[in-house]
């Protein structure tokens, strides 16, 4: 017979990460059992590719080819940006189930099921790379530089989406329903992924823009990200975009745990 | 004596709803306590507080010696919660629902594997274990809900209405579930709808309304308390019921219970000497009667008497009161 230890009085960081991992472990099986939850995560990169290389690449870059090359690490950054926003959802539909209740009725670390969310979520972030990078080579696209610095640009996607998870976990734990967190979620992804280098050069734009892309995390992480898959400077971009993804972490974290808290009693 | 689960004066507010206004509770080690209250008398307000999912906005409550507020840890390590809250992930099978629960527990994954195909066994699931939980029917999901509640092998277990919606059958297996749990020494706390759930079941009762103990003590002493007996009567014509009940109101002043299946009508009466004038009234009203006389009261007239509603008798039928 197996037995359980006896009562514990705290839950120190080792253990919470523990009940997060197993936590993260119940989203995967999830996914695995119902595959029809990631057609937002393959759908989309897809038509996103299709339509602006071949709608507005002769436009922008003056042949398809040329415009995939540095779209797709953009695009890369976008989807990610998307994928985020199913975090705030899964919760949203989660917190109302019974299953959220019985978990807190459980001698577990408060955060677990956050973070078991949000790390659950690195799976969706892998396929929404994979579909992206799949469907882009066979388009065309060649990474320029070597495996280490295509493995680095994929590891600084994923730490960016982790902690853009926060803002949608925040979000999450304030609507009503699931469907409000991407509707109200749009209002911040949008700029975001567009005010952005991601589909045209910034020295376009006009001048108050440009300011905002220019300092936009979007536009330095697909800076870090084209210099990572087509050779060239990346090192401080990868740093601001970074650094911005610790200071989103840092606001949004604590905000999501005390929505929660709150949200939950 | 030690208690299991001791309550004092909790209060809890939703905005200008008071749920719960001055709640006692105190179960002994060992024993099963039913808290009794038609819905929205504060019964699970109350086990949300006692389970830690609530706090209480005043009063203190101890569980198994731990302060649910300040020791909330503790308390979650060892109670057991199920309810009309508190299920399992549906889109996961019996066996990963059960061995999720054992990981975060901090089972090892092997232990927490041999956990799970020890409970599912002993809750006949077995044969459903890989399958997804909404393919369940309601006794199985309610059966696995109880199973990922002694996961953690608890010292109190808390019950939110576990035979709310089920049949006859699966009902009678969750008994059995519970009194085996009892001998093995857990301290049972459950609420219920049903008065005969109660009296199968608890040791202890404290009948809840509007968020406050209206009384307590073992079914027994509540029945006896009660008005003390209880008048049934059987018309010989089943067309007389509006006429007798009519005549029980005016005497006792409250609408009899009328069991229309078998055609007897019933009421709490405190004075025995009731009986020669209802006697008396039937016989001026040239009304004949197959079955007249006393016996203590059922937790039915307790209820009725104790809310002036009546209770739900009959489980597998209303399943859900207003």
């Amino acid at each position: 017979m197996t037995t359980i230890t006896a009562p514990t009085t705290h839950i120190g960081p080792g253990a919470a990460l523990r009940h997060g991992l197993a936590l993260a472990g119940r989203a995967v099986t999830k996914v695995r059992k119902n595959p029809e939850s990631l057609l937002d995560v393959t759908l989309q990169p897809i038509i996103f590719l299709l339509l602006f290389v071949y709608l507005f690449g002769g436009a922008i870059q003056g042949s398809t080819d040329a415009y995939l090359q540095v779209l797709l690490p953009g695009l890369m950054v976008q989807n990610i940006a998307f994928a985020s926003l199913g975090t705030g959802m899964a919760l949203n539909t989660d917190i109302s189930k019974g299953v959220f209740d019985r978990f807190r009725s459980m001698p577990i670390a408060r955060s677990a099921p956050l973070v078991g969310a949000v790390l659950g979520d690195i799976v969706r972030f892998v396929v929404t790379l994979t579909v992206l990078f799949t469907v882009a080579t066979i388009m065309g696209f060649r990474v320029q530089t070597d495996p280490g610095r295509f493995l680095i640009a994929v590891l600084l996607l994923i730490a960016f989406g982790l902690c853009l998870c926060w803002v949608s976990v925040w979000v999450g734990m304030l609507v009503k329903s699931p469907q409000a967190v991407p509707g109200t979620l749009v209002a911040f992804i949008f700029p975001l992924t567009f005010g952005s280098n991601v589909f045209v050069p910034s020295q376009s734009m006009p001048g108050w823009l440009q300011a905002w892309v220019d300092i936009n995390p979007v536009t330095h992480l697909t800076n870090a990200a084209r210099g990572l898959l087509l050779g060239g400077d990346w090192v401080g971009d990868a740093a601001w975009a970074f650094l911005w993804a610790v200071v989103i972490a840092g606001i949004f974290f604590p905000l999501a745990l005390r929505a929660y808290r709150k949200r939950v009693g | 004596m030690s208690y299991a689960i001791e309550a004092e004066g909790l209060v809890k507010r939703f905005g200008s709803t008071v749920a719960l206004d001055g709640v006692n509770l105190a179960v002994p080690t060992g024993k099963v306590l039913g808290v009794l209250g038609p819905n929205g008398a504060g019964k699970t307000t109350a086990v949300r507080v006692l389970a830690t999912l609530l706090r209480a906005d005043e009063g203190w409550a101890r569980v198994g010696g731990y302060d649910v507020a300040k020791q909330s840890t503790a308390v979650r390590g060892i109670i057991g919660l199920t309810g009309q809250y508190a299920s399992v992930d549906e889109d996961l099978s019996g066996t990963e629902n059960l061995v999720l629960i054992g990981k975060l527990l901090g089972l090892s994954k092997a232990a927490a594997k041999v956990r799970a195909a020890e409970l599912l066994a002993k809750f006949e699931l077995t044969d459903a274990a890989s399958r997804s939980v909404k393919t369940y029917s309601g006794g199985m999901r309610r059966r696995t809900d109880l199973a990922a509640s002694l996961v953690g092998r608890p010292q109190v277990l808390f019950l939110d209405e576990p035979t709310t919606g089920l049949d006859p059958h699966s009902r009678n297996e969750v008994w059995a579930t519970v009194r085996g749990l009892v001998d093995d020494g857990v301290t049972v706390l459950l609420t219920t709808q049903y008065l005969e759930e109660a009296d199968q079941l608890a040791d202890l009762i404290t009948v809840i309304d509007h968020g406050k103990v209206i009384a307590a003590g073992t079914p027994h002493e509540l029945k006896r308390r009660t008005g003390g007996q209880s008048m049934q009567i059987r018309p010989t014509v089943v067309a007389d019921i509006p006429a007798v009940a009519a005549i029980l109101r005016e005497l006792t002043g409250l609408d009899p219970i009328i069991d229309t299946d078998n055609g007897v009508l019933s009421t709490p009466v405190d004075n025995p000497l009731l009986l020669s004038t209802v006697v008396r009234r039937l016989d001026d009203a040239g009304i004949t009667a197959d079955e007249l006389g006393l016996r203590l009261p059922s937790l039915d007239d307790v209820f009725l008497t104790l809310t002036g509603r009546t209770g739900s008798t009959t489980p597998a039928t209303e399943g859900s009161l207003a």
